[in-house]
């Protein structure tokens, strides 16, 4: 069930994702090795629209990716397609979209203080 | 053939359309003896009723091909003494494909998935014209040199998972025969089979774990080939012309 358009998808964002998850461990070593608390952190992701690009292109990459491979296996393990394939297909894509960006939005934009 | 030293039990798989079950035979066992051999004394002295399909005897016309323990195989080519381990020798019809009775498998749906993705020859040239010269050594002509062996035995068809979970997957074979052709100096169709083969059930969605090279009884590289048209497919599409 994967053309080549959605083949070329899969391929692009696990390109983009490989740096972006070196990145994210590096940051994530840093925090730990530096000891960063949550309100130090905060306050660098806080109205930070690197961060938020960072980490907003990342959550892009990983629903599409996601996606994708979760619509193959799915398609192959339970015969599912047409309509209710591509529907599971966009439900991931967008739970995963929403799930993520909430996340981010969170520590960049939205947040007021922290415990 | 030397006189038999002892028999050995063997089951059949016995049944006409999706209904049926293994059956067991007595066949005297001989050394060198192949799967085709054992299927052709139960058919000769014990059941003629038996169907299954051979030709050429000689692994040439592809036609033999069954599930043997599991796995498949030309059968004329494949010596028991190889394969029954402990003695055990179960043979069924091929995987992938609709079973006509017994042994026969319906193998249409391995053949329009030639068609489908385009694996047939498109001309470019009329019997007035020159013949096109296609030198050996040439660098596409070696690609397509490293399949054009395919005896269409559907050994690779069976095998393969992406078939099983996918109807809609062209297949190894017919993959294969594709990039021959993309790769063949007198074929014009590039294009149309770049297209044919990256659909719903095309040349993308090969997982490359490679069950089809391992089992290809000539020894074929059709996970290579499919690999090659997912390059051809993307560096098209990279140009915009798919
Ligand atoms: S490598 Fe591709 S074509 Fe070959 S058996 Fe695996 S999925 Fe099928
Ligand atoms: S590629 Fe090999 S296994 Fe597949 S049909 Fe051709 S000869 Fe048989
Ligand atoms: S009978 Fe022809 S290949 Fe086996």
């Amino acid at each position: 069930m994967l053309t080549l358009r959605l083949y070329m998808l899969q391929r692009i964002t696990a390109l983009l994702m490989a740096p972006l998850v070196l990145g994210h461990i590096g940051v994530m070593i840093y925090a730990v090795q530096g000891g960063l608390s949550a309100a130090e952190i905060l306050g660098r992701t806080q109205g930070s629209v690197f961060w938020f690009s960072f980490y907003g292109l990342f959550v892009l990459a990983v629903s599409v990716h996601a996606a994708i491979g979760l619509r193959t296996i799915l398609h192959e393990v339970t015969g599912l397609s047409g309509r209710l394939l591509m529907f599971f297909t966009w439900g991931t894509a967008l739970g995963l979209s929403v799930l993520g960006m909430r996340a981010i939005l969170a520590v960049t934009f939205l947040t007021r203080g922290v415990s | 053939m030397n006189e038999p030293v002892k028999t050995r039990r063997v089951s059949i798989w016995r049944g006409e359309g999706e209904t049926g079950q293994f059956e067991t035979y007595d066949v005297p066992a001989y050394d060198n003896q192949t799967v085709l051999d054992v299927v052709s004394h139960i058919q000769h002295y014990i059941d003629p009723s038996l169907s299954y399909r051979f030709a050429c005897r000689v692994g040439m016309c592809g036609s033999c091909a069954m599930m043997v323990n599991g796995e498949p195989r030309w059968t004329c080519r494949t010596h028991v003494n190889k394969v029954a381990g402990q003695d055990v020798l179960e043979i069924a019809p091929l995987r992938n494909l609709p079973v006509i009775k017994d042994l026969a498998t319906n193998m249409d749906p391995f053949f329009d998935k030639w068609v489908k993705a385009e694996a047939v020859h498109h001309s470019s040239a009329s019997r007035d014209e020159e013949m096109m010269v296609v030198l050996p050594d040439d660098a596409e002509r070696k690609k397509a040199d490293a399949g054009i062996e395919c005896i269409n035995c559907a050994v690779c068809y069976a095998a393969c998972d992406t078939v099983a979970g996918n109807a809609d997957y062209l297949g190894p074979a017919a993959l294969q025969r594709a990039w021959t052709l993309y790769n063949d100096a007198r074929d014009a169709g590039k294009q149309t089979i770049l297209e044919a083969v990256s659909g719903a059930g095309g040349c993308h969605n090969c997982h490359a774990q490679g069950g089809c090279s391992h089992y290809c009884p000539n020894e074929l590289n059709p996970m290579q080939a499919i690999a090659g048209l997912k390059q051809a497919t993307t560096r098209a599409m990279l140009k915009g012309k798919l």
